[in-house]
């Protein structure tokens, strides 16, 4: 008995099966790394919903008799310049980088998925002027383009999340437009529009559903990608103002203390940093179960 | 292969006029008077009557782009409302450190993570693979920022071994860079995984081997030939992340480049630099790109000879 | 003819399978066959029956899901599958090389047509670059491509698919090797193309004396090519005989129905039938009927054709079948020859 040399043996139960369903569900079962980011979602959930109750008390009081202490019972992840308990802040914090994550991909999805359903469906001059200003968007990459409408818009919370959204709504259109323009010629479109059906029953009946597996799996790499960029811009001090708890600001006032209170810096970091990667994982998760067409 | 490239530089002129466009309606969608906003909350009256007549507010809107288009196409981008020197002086002093720390950055990534994903498209599955796609992950779920400053309490604070900022020598560099480049590897490993898992499960892989080769010319001459042609466009892609990550990058290290100096231009409201700035780093993702895609038409002898 | 030569290469309990998720694959699960030196053999089977793994396991060319070869490939009497990764990729193009099914994509886009017959060359014959450039043009005139000489400097996409498999036969043989594996070489041409490509494999396979294992579908290239025929189906060996005697007298119920698959002009005047067709598809590798693997198609299935597989009877030194009614009729006849 033979086995093959040993570079050429790739991964043992490579799927051969015909079930769609089983198929995907097997693959997403077997790829710890998705479950595991699937489930700290759940603890950032749980604790944005829970702050009050996990952290009694008002997470920016100062109490300046405390400031920058290093961990300890009291307060397990230290203290900031403020005496505020960091480990406070940073469950607060959840309650933001979430919020703007929900809100960024709704604005991406409300104005990014009916343009590219449109401009796929119809084609033609429409498809012409919504392209060339997703060309025009995609030109700026997508953290200058946020920055951009921050420099127009203004800081705070409802202009970070607007302009994000928007910087994301490009890659919906493109997103959605390319699966409308591989749908439009099936068959059964082409039956459903032989037999008068309307536009728009066609577009939400039979284009839609099959736009959901890769809008799902943008999503939740667009939701990492949202708490990033606001994180990005809470640091710069453009983004969501002190003295509300956002990881990005957080990490903006610790970088003065950095010489004598380092570890200031450490813990936001990490909890935007876990945020991320437990959407960016769950995303890999879904795409390599639901879709394996498309791949980055 | 002349027609491919004269093809590709007319497409970019409606992401141009698209840029401008943009670019004239942000300050006329901010709210209150442009000739205000653009003056400065210091100016003084006879000021902003300067800038409304300078800028033609009076006159109609297309006019009023016209006149915009033609001083864009001479650089003429105003003066800037905190120095009151040209923006364009300004951009040029800032420009080549931006650059600089970008085309370190991207020798970087291309240097790590070609070579990462080459290894793990291999060896698939192996630990190696699991040892590299893990570590793209965390790289690009990693806030730069953060990089930038958890390097800076190790390095500067704890080890003292480089500057935690500022420029002058290559030691202020190498922070920088390799805060720049981490996120950038992630992606350009995650993406030479992908295109050579695909290269090597082809069929001219297989003749390949079939003829006896070596297994390093079935990768490197064979599959990674044929990968570079994705790889490279997914470089030139990332030269925007670059850019973007450069924004906070050089925040971090105050380093005194283009990102930095859109940033205070924002705390300043200083529109005029913000609106220099935020062109010139579109025209430098459109020219990157457009060199990217010559050099594709190189690798690649299907679109050469087309 | 070709008992008094020594096989060049003997296949012996050859069984490759996958380890999928979903249990284990026999794509291949046991089969014998031999080559001899300078002849063509036909290795037939509809889709899916494991002629393509048959030609990869030789070569050991699976990668992906991984196969386990188990069983013995004597080349020149040397166990092929005992032989360590330095060992078979000197096989590879230089003794045994092989055609693919896919002359679009089985060449490499990035590469000149040239230096990708040179390289094979480079690699086993130690020539210099300019000896191997020489020696490719040199095949690429072999093949009948006109104007060698610069054709060597194009790449791929300006070739038709006839001319890439052209290339592809003047790259299988450009290491002079004793055996070519070819995996449904003209599948995927115009059928005029075809003809010549077929006809090219032929006079040169006579002229390097190289043995060919034709895989393929197609009775018809068979019957032009082959000498001698061994029939697969669903991962097994079903018949082997020489060329003229499976379309004269075909034993096997699976290999008539091939037979009966191909439209000859005039048979249903003849015979009063129509094409027939064999009914149902090639089992999945992960079901294998009980018994007899074709019974659940087989128009002579009895009854125990679903219970007990049957056994390889050999009919005479160039035939076997495998089939119950064969066994049937050898005992019988031995039966009568016994009284």
């Amino acid at each position: 008995m033979t086995e093959q040399k040993e570079d050429d043996v790739c991964q043992p139960g490579e799927l051969v099966t015909d079930n769609r369903f089983k198929r995907q569900w097997v693959k997403l079962k077997r790829n710890k790394a998705a479950l595991a980011g699937g489930m700290l979602i759940i603890v950032y959930v749980l604790s944005a919903f829970f702050a009050p109750v996990i952290f009694p008390g008002n997470p920016s009081a100062p109490n300046l008799i405390k400031s920058l202490e290093t961990p300890s019972v009291e307060n397990l992840l230290g203290t900031d310049e403020l005496g505020r308990s960091i480990l406070g802040r940073i469950i607060y914090g959840s309650r933001i980088s979430l919020l703007i994550a929900v809100g960024v991909v709704s604005v991406g999805m409300i104005l990014g998925i009916p343009l590219g359903l449109v401009s796929g469906y119809y084609g033609g001059k429409i498809d012409f002027i919504i392209q060339r200003i997703t060309d025009t968007m995609l030109a700026f990459p997508g953290f200058l383009l946020a920055l951009a409408l921050v420099a127009v818009l203004g800081v705070g919370l409802r202009n970070t999340v607007i302009s994000i959204g928007i910087s994301m709504v490009p890659l919906y259109i493109r997103l959605v437009r390319g699966c409308v323009l591989s749908v439009r010629a099936e068959d059964y479109v082409e039956a459903a529009k032989a037999v008068g059906t309307r536009d728009i029953a066609i577009l939400i009946r039979h284009i839609l559903p099959n736009v959901m597996v890769p809008i799902t799996v943008q999503t939740s790499l667009s939701m990492g990608m949202a708490i990033l960029f606001a994180a990005g811009l809470g640091f710069l001090g453009i983004g969501v103002q002190p003295p509300t708890p956002e990881w990005g600001a957080m990490l903006g006032s610790a970088r003065s203390y950095l010489f004598n209170a380092p570890h200031v810096a450490t813990f936001p970091g990490i909890a935007i940093f876990l945020a991320v990667l437990s959407f960016n994982l769950l995303g890999d998760g879904l795409r390599d179960a639901l879709d394996p067409r498309f791949r980055i | 292969m002349l027609n491919y490239l004269i093809k590709r530089l007319i497409s970019t002129i409606p992401v141009l006029l698209g840029i401008s466009l943009l670019l004239f309606f942000m300050l006329r969608m901010l709210p209150g008077d442009p000739a205000q906003v653009l003056a400065g909350q210091m100016a003084s009256p006879e000021d902003i009557e300067n800038i409304r007549h300078q800028l033609g507010l009076d006159r109609p809107i297309y006019e009023q782009y016209a006149t915009y288009l033609s001083r864009l196409v001479r650089f003429d981008l105003g003066l800037s409302a905190r120095t009151q020197n040209p923006v364009i002086d300004e951009i040029w002093a800032r420009l080549p450190n931006t650059l600089l720390l970008a085309v370190v950055a991207i020798m970087l990534a291309c240097l790590f993570g070609i070579p990462a994903g080459i290894i793990s498209a291999v060896r698939p599955y192996s630990w190696l693979d699991y040892l590299v796609t893990m570590s793209a992950l965390f790289g690009i779920s990693m806030p730069v920022f953060w990089l930038g400053l958890m390097l800076v309490v190790v390095f500067s604070v704890v080890l003292k071994w480089l500057p935690a900022g500022g420029t002058g020598s290559w030691q202020h560099v190498i922070l920088p860079s390799i805060t720049l480049a981490a996120l950038v590897i992630a992606f350009i490993a995650r993406m030479t995984r992908s295109t050579m898992l695909e290269t090597l499960s082809q069929d001219f892989t297989t003749t390949a081997r079939s003829k006896g080769l070596t297994e390093k010319i079935v990768i490197i001459k064979h599959a990674l030939r044929n990968a570079l042609i994705p790889i490279i466009t997914v470089v030139g892609l990332q030269f925007g992340l670059l850019l973007g990550g450069a924004v906070l990058t050089e925040t971090v290290f105050a380093w005194p480049g283009l990102g930095r100096l859109i940033v205070d231009s924002i705390l300043a409201r200083d529109y005029p630099v913000i609106q220099g700035a935020i062109l010139i780093f579109g025209l430098l993702y459109i020219f990157v790109n457009l060199v990217v895609d010559f050099i594709y038409a190189f690798v690649d002898p299907r679109i050469r000879y087309d | 003819m070709n008992e008094q030569l020594k096989p060049l290469l003997e296949i012996k309990g050859l069984v490759t399978r996958f380890h999928t998720l979903d249990g284990v694959v026999k794509a291949v699960d046991g089969i014998d066959f031999e080559v001899y030196e300078g002849e063509t053999l036909g290795l037939v089977g509809e889709s899916g029956c494991g002629k393509s793994v048959t030609a990869l396991s030789i070569l050991q060319l699976l990668r992906c899901p991984p196969a386990e070869i188990m069983g013995r490939i004597l080349f020149e009497g040397k166990n092929l599958l005992e032989l360590d990764r330095e060992g078979i990729r000197k096989i590879r193009g230089n003794d045994i090389s092989m055609i693919f099914q896919e002359p679009m994509t089985s060449l490499n886009p990035v590469l000149k047509i040239g230096e990708q017959i040179a390289e094979a060359a480079r690699t086993h014959k130690n020539m210099t670059r300019q000896e191997a450039w020489r020696w490719a043009v040199e095949m690429l005139r072999m093949v009948q491509i006109p104007g060698p000489n610069s054709r060597a400097r194009q790449y791929p996409h300006s070739f038709s698919g006839g001319m890439r498999q052209r290339t592809m036969i003047g790259m299988s043989l450009s290491c002079n090797p004793r055996l070519i594996l070819a995996d449904e070489p003209t599948t995927a041409l115009d059928v005029t193309i075809q003809a010549q490509i077929m006809s090219l494999l032929h006079r040169l396979k006579d002229e390097f004396n190289t043995a060919i294992v034709l895989i393929t579908h197609d009775l018809g290239v068979i019957a032009e090519m082959a000498s001698r025929v061994v029939v697969m189906y669903a991962g097994i060996v079903v018949e082997e005989a020489p060329v003229k005697e499976i379309f004269k007298d075909p034993r096997h119920p699976y290999t008539q129905g091939l037979l009966g698959s191909i439209p000859v002009i005039g048979r249903k005047r003849q015979t009063g039938r129509r094409l027939q067709e064999i009914p149902g598809i090639v089992p999945s590798p992960m079901e294998t009927p009980s018994g007899c693997r074709f019974h659940p198609r087989c128009s002579k299935v009895m009854n125990r054709c679903c219970r007990q597989e049957p056994p390889m009877i050999r009919l005479n030194e160039h035939r076997r079948v495998s089939c119950w009614l064969e066994a049937h009729s050898t005992v019988k006849k031995s039966q009568a020859g016994g009284r």
